[in-house]
């Protein structure tokens, strides 16, 4: 952990300003990761801002009969929130498969949008890396990947987002609020994250003194039909190999609206427009969540050690979505 | 909330080779530890669980991973239970910090400890501070209730000797929950 | 229930039951106030407030070749940074490989020695120690320090790969014995055969206290050294022959260690370092390791095993034969028990065992946790579990079809083996006779449920030690030996044995260990504590008894004039007369008739081996297991655990469960959780940290039964008692690959079993 200096703010432009007067200086929140990561040397912020004196710590309805998350309530506040748990079980049951007790005391939701990839070759600075190093190539495509996406891949990165949430806060359709040196703006959580592609240094779309303020979720909850799977090495406290959200609103048997999204598959939460369509419209049966996973599929591509994922996830979509129409309990 | 706008350049190495800040100014800190305040002049690279072992001499918060992998730095923070080794304790000015040193009562253990003594919920030991303040921050939070519910919420403190079965029994115990499963 | 009836020995041949006022009992430790409250002090936490210094190890990102060039001046110019050691600048230290090696270093290498080459051997090689005045100050500097480096190339990593070099050892620690019978010949002869190789990677022990020592440099130039170790003793003798220090020189105490497992078996290099910059200062200094550190050095080794078993049509073993290949490293021969075990385990006269090892660029394999046990127990156990498979017999009694009556590799009888009573109470409490006899065909939900069983084996091993005792006026008992407490109850235990001995309350006992002032002791290992220290407490107090009683017979008006030892009894503080219990002394009143404030003893107990000899001495167990396998996604849980447990007398019936259950969450561990990943391009591990590198948390343990089983054993050493480090952890392995076999049909035969192997 290199040196640096410290300031806490308590306001938007306070942090702003102070981000202008240094090098390469950075927010602070619940720190999980980031201190983790500086610890080492992976990140080297010669300031650290702490923010959490803003109060973007609220959870409340907004106008228009949503829910906003404020970016500093910690993930463990946002899981046992009475509305959270009432109207948007599926983001409960994510975060709550996430870290520990501990980490999601201290974790804040705008942190875990920020949350860096748990790839091996990302935390090893003797290893080449393309995020953390950009040029110096990709360690782990023809090294050891088992952990590793499958989908949206690029020849320079193939790093999976780590959090439970997102996938969730995806499959919701969630937006983030966001402000910072060009004043407020809202985007829709599926631009928030990015694919790899040549620039895999880059995880999501903020611009440099960009601050997330907080998360809106959509009137709509999928609070009846919806589950949460997370496949993994061990029981709790460990990452998704994959993981699913699945929400449906069904009409008898009828599906009419469906989100899938998985987790641990690729640079981002990655939702499947095209399975989604495949379940739309159709009949709650094992047949089509199977077809709907095949396509949920498509493109995606093993590198050795992680192909046993494709398999898994075509398997995991098939559980979840069983799950989230009631054709089997949620565990 | 990290900011994307600056990565190591192309072509930086290990080590690193970048500008940092010569002399990081001291911070004065107050934090309340097992009541009573304690004024620290550190340094804001020290985290929480290194202030209390190396600065303020509080060594029963342990140092197992310092990623917040293992849950053995386990500290109360404002009655909830976080990892100190991913806290800097200039970030907790002003906050009730209580470890394991400050749960007896003179020689009366606190109820946690005592199970934990009568379970043998333990082995080497060293788990065992972050393990109890953990198990105690889970009461306090009010929402395991089966054995199963307390086995999944206990799962971020990691016990290699394997004391899993009597940790648990150990807090069943406290919490007043009968019977398994 | 039929199968029950064969099971054969019953309770009433056993001998009654032994307890006292002590032991086996189950008795809470004596040191878990300290534990629970945070006043139990390990190697880091001394001295701290008193300008201590903090060294942080740099770690070569390189896994072979050289250091061609250092640049410290950076982190040099630190305010705060005190030095920065490589091997460019580190004294001369002693010569000879011998001063290097430790009690457990395996026979006739070359230890690696720290910055006292350029040449890297192994990734993660510890390359220089920033010294500084703070710990964030010189994990700081550390990053400061450049090195240039010229890479080899050609990298040996990869066990498989490299079999081609497999050699035999020039020095097995454990003799492969020499092939009986005609194996191959037998084999070919056999209407059941099977023929399978067996694999589990690397594994490291991970303690949840990272490796730490903390070197006081005293006034007089002497040090004091809080270490982590399993043997303080050990830690001292490396630290003087490797320094040139006298044994007044170097102090290592050592009265808590966070876990051990094997890893403190050998002084780790935290402990030469903070040495080094300790007498290069003249300062006091700290060096505690990283987590990520704690994987670059010792670990279980790689290990592939071949196995070809042949049984006739009914079930008789008629061949076994074990070729195994283990990895070691460039400098070193380590060895361990890994094929013995298929010629002990089960009658069979025709054995064809083979031992190889592949050197590999990595550091030496070290002890871990019932070491080879584990591995050659897993492979030969899972095989014999295919073997009945194939003979259509249900798994346990093939087992005791082939039962060993005697030790065919030692042509000796055992001085005690309850297998077949473990298998019998295992099997009851489980439920073993409601199994499905089908693979694959038992389903709950999505659950696929399976059963499976297998025989834990562990050697009962006794050791010279040496143990002191000192009695005072005031009735208080000081009992001491420079044995460790590594969470296996050490302090609770002998509290209890010198209590009953001497027939004083534990609470006036007290007991101390961990400090290389005490009488010598051997390392923490081999489940040999009990069995050793044990047998030093008992007789060491049984002496303190002797010279006491010596001394109440002399006093004026003494009740015991003409009365022998076996005429009294020593309890409560007193002696009395047997036969008339109102005639008695106190300790007190003896010493004080006597005017001695105190008595002592000093005593050296040794096996006796001329008896112990002509006996095969081993601990038993027997693991049912209960698996869940979700059939569509593979992930396995193991529902239910029981393990019953032969291990001659049990002491503290509630350390004792706890160290069996450890054992089982271990064996859990290793079949479905732990593995350290090598990346073979750069000849690094890569799941270095305790979020990728996986064990067991509390949600994975389910349901955990242990038993012990009666055993009586006079030979094994005056207390009867076996040890039971080891014993927990063997056969789980076995029995929960046997039991996914028979929940999903699918035979997985490399450890662990992820869920990647099941889909």
């Amino acid at each position: 952990m290199n040196k640096f200096t410290y300031a806490s703010v308590s306001t938007t432009d306070a942090a702003i300003a102070e981000m202008d007067e240094h090098d390469s200086p950075k927010f602070i929140a619940g720190g999980t990761n980031l201190l983790d990561l500086m610890k080492v040397n992976v990140e080297n912020p010669d300031h650290l801002i702490d923010i959490t004196q803003i109060a973007f710590n609220q959870i409340e309805a907004t106008a228009d009969g949503g829910l906003r998350l404020g970016a500093l309530v910690t993930n463990a506040d946002t899981a046992w929130n009475e509305e959270v748990e009432k109207r948007y079980p599926l983001l409960s049951k994510a975060i709550l498969a996430g870290a520990s007790p501990q980490l999601r005391n201290m974790a804040t939701n705008g942190g875990n949008l920020m949350q860096r990839t748990r790839c091996y070759y990302f935390y090893d600075t003797a290893t080449p890396c393309n995020k953390r190093e950009p040029g110096s190539g990709c360690s782990a495509i023809g090294g050891y990947n088992r952990i590793l996406a499958i989908l949206g891949t690029s020849e320079h990165c193939i790093a999976t987002h780590p959090s439970d949430m997102c996938v969730a806060l995806v499959a919701l359709g969630a937006t983030i609020n966001i402000t910072g040196i060009n004043g407020d703006r809202t985007i829709p959580i599926t631009e928030f994250h990015r694919l790899p592609g040549d620039r895999p240094d880059l995880d999501n779309t903020l611009q440099a003194g960009d601050i997330v303020t907080s998360i809106d979720l959509p009137v709509q909850g999928f609070e009846k039909n919806y589950a949460y799977l997370k496949v993994r090495d061990r029981a709790s406290y460990a990452f998704a190999l994959v993981s699913v959200a699945a929400a449906l609103t069904l009409e008898g048997n009828q599906i009419k609206e469906a989100r899938l999204v998985l987790g641990g598959v690729a640079h981002k939460p990655w939702r499947s427009a095209e399975a989604e369509a495949a379940l739309t419209h159709q009949e709650a049966s094992v047949s089509t969540f199977e077809k709907a996973a095949a396509i949920a599929l498509e493109g995606a591509k093993g590198y050795g050690d992680n192909t046993f994922k494709i398999e898994l996830a075509k398997r995991a979509i098939v559980r979840a979505l069983k799950q989230a129409a009631g054709l089997e309990e949620q565990a | 909330m990290i900011n994307p706008r600056e990565y190591i350049e192309p072509g930086s190495s290990w080590p690193l080779g970048h500008a940092v800040p010569d002399q990081p100014a001291t911070h004065t800190v107050k934090l309340n530890i097992n009541g009573q305040d304690v004024h620290l002049k550190i340094e804001p690279w020290v985290s929480l669980l290194d202030a209390l072992r190396e600065y303020i001499g509080l060594t029963g918060t342990k140092k197992g991973c310092d990623h917040g992998q293992c849950g053995a730095c386990t500290v109360l923070v404002d009655g909830k239970r976080i990892n100190s080794c991913l806290t800097l304790a200039v970030m907790k000015q002003g906050c009730e910090i209580t470890t394991i040193e400050g749960l007896a009562k003179g020689d009366e253990l606190h109820p946690m400890q005592e199970a934990f003594v009568e379970h043998d919920a333990y082995q080497c030991g060293y788990c065992t501070p972050g393990q109890i303040c953990s198990a105690i921050g889970l009461i306090n939070e009010g929402i395991a209730n089966t054995r199963d519910e307390i086995s999944e919420l206990m799962s971020g403190n990691i016990c290699r000797c394997g004391a899993y079965p009597h940790i648990l029994d150990a807090i069943e115990q406290v919490k007043g929950v009968a019977g398994h499963e | 229930m039929s199968l029950l009836q064969k099971l054969g020995v019953s309770a009433e041949n056993l001998a009654p039951e032994i307890t006292g006022k002590y032991i086996g009992k189950p008795i809470s430790r004596v040191d878990g106030r300290a534990k629970v409250t945070g006043n139990a002090k390990y190697a880091a936490e001394f001295n701290i407030g008193t300008g201590i210094l903090y060294g942080y190890v740099i770690s070569s990102p390189i896994a072979k070749g050289k250091i061609t060039a250092v640049n410290a001046r950076q982190a040099l110019s630190q305010k705060g940074v005190l030095n920065v050691f490589t091997h460019e600048n580190v004294p001369g230290l002693a010569w000879f490989d011998r001063s290097y090696q430790d009690q457990d270093a395996p026979p006739g290498g070359s230890p690696f020695r720290p910055l006292q080459s350029d040449e890297i051997l192994f990734s993660q090689q510890p390359i220089a120690l920033v010294i500084a005045e703070t710990f964030e100050l010189a994990r700081y500097a550390s990053t400061l320090v450049h090195f240039e480096y010229e890479v080899k190339e050609e990298l040996n990593v990869g066990l498989e790969l490299n079999l081609y070099k497999a050699k035999k050892p020039k020095k097995h620690r454990f003799p492969v014995p020499k092939p009986r019978g005609d194996a191959e010949k037998a084999l070919a002869g056999s209407v059941v055969k099977i023929e399978e190789a067996y694999y589990h990677g690397y594994e490291h022990h991970n303690p949840m206290e990272m490796f730490a020592s903390t070197v006081i440099y005293g006034d007089d130039d002497r040090l004091t050294i809080y270490d982590k170790t399993q043997g303080v003793l050990n830690s001292q003798s490396y630290v003087k022959s490797v320094f040139g220090l006298s044994e007044d020189e170097a102090r290592v105490i050592s009265p808590f260690m966070g876990g051990g497992f094997g890893a403190g078996l050998r002084p780790q290099y935290q402990l030469y370092m903070a040495v080094l910059a300790s007498l290069e200062l003249k300062r006091s200094v700290k060096v505690v390791l990283t987590r990520q550190q704690m994987f670059s050095f010792g670990h279980r080794p790689a290990t592939l095993q071949k196995i070809s078993l042949g049984a006739s049509a009914e079930g008789k073993l008629q061949a076994v034969i074990n070729r195994c290949y283990s990895e070691t490293s460039t400098f070193e021969e380590y060895t361990e028990n890994v094929v013995n075990w298929s010629g002990q385990m089960y009658q069979c006269d025709n054995v064809m065992l083979d031992h190889k090892l592949v050197p590999l660029d990595l550091f030496t394999p070290l002890d871990m946790r019932a070491p080879g046990g584990v591995t050659g127990m897993y492979a030969l156990e899972v095989a014999i579990d295919e073997l009945a498979v194939k003979a259509g017999i249900d798994p346990l009694e093939f087992r005791l079809l082939n039962y060993a009556e005697k030790d065919q590799n030692l042509d000796k009888p055992f001085s005690s083996k309850e297998l077949r009573e473990c298998y019998r109470q295992g099997a009851e409490r489980f439920g073993w006779n409601k199994r499905n006899p089908e693979a694959g065909a038992t389903l709950e939900g999505n659950n696929l449920v399976g059963w499976g069983v297998a025989t834990g084996c562990w050697e009962a091993n006794q050791m010279p030690s040496r143990a002191k005792a000192m009695l005072s006026a005031d009735g208080k008992l000081t009992v001491s030996s420079a044995t460790a407490d590594i969470g296996t109850g050490t302090y609770t235990v002998m509290t209890q044995v010198a209590a009953e001995t001497l027939g004083v309350a534990m609470e006036d006992v007290l007991f101390k260990l961990g400090d290389s002032v005490l009488p010598m002791s051997p390392l923490q290992g081999g489940s040999w504590t009990m069995a050793t220290v044990g047998s030093a407490v008992k007789l060491v107090c049984d002496q303190l008894k002797a010279k006491l009683f010596k001394m109440a017979k002399k006093v004026e008006n003494s009740p015991f004039g003409n009365s022998k030892e076996e005429d009294v009894v020593f309890a409560d503080r007193c002696i009395s007369l047997k036969e008339d219990a109102q005639q008695y002394l106190t300790f007190t009143e003896i010493m004080r008739k006597s005017k001695v404030n105190y008595i002592e003893e000093d005593t050296t107990s040794l096996p006796n081996m001329l008896e112990q000899n002509e006996y095969s001495r081993f601990t038993h167990s027997a693991v049912f297991v209960e698996v869940k396998v979700d059939q569509d996604l593979g992930t396995v849980h193991v529902s239910r655990v029981v393990n019953a447990v032969a291990a001659g007398r049990i002491i503290n019936t509630k350390t004792s469960r706890s160290q069996v259950l450890g054992g089982i969450v271990w064996g859990i561990s290793m079949a479905l959780h732990e593995d350290t990943v090598m990346d073979d391009n750069f000849g690094r591990f890569m799941n270095t940290n305790l979020a990728e590198y996986h064990v067991p948390v509390n949600a994975d343990i389910n349901d955990i039964d242990v038993i012990f089983v009666e055993e009586h054993d006079d030979i094994v050493n005056p207390l009867g008692v076996k040890g039971l480090g080891e014993i927990g952890i063997v056969g789980v392995a076995a029995a929960i690959s046997n039991a996914v076999y028979h929940a999903t049909g699918k035979r997985v035969r490399d450890l662990p079993i992820q869920l990647d192997k099941l889909l």
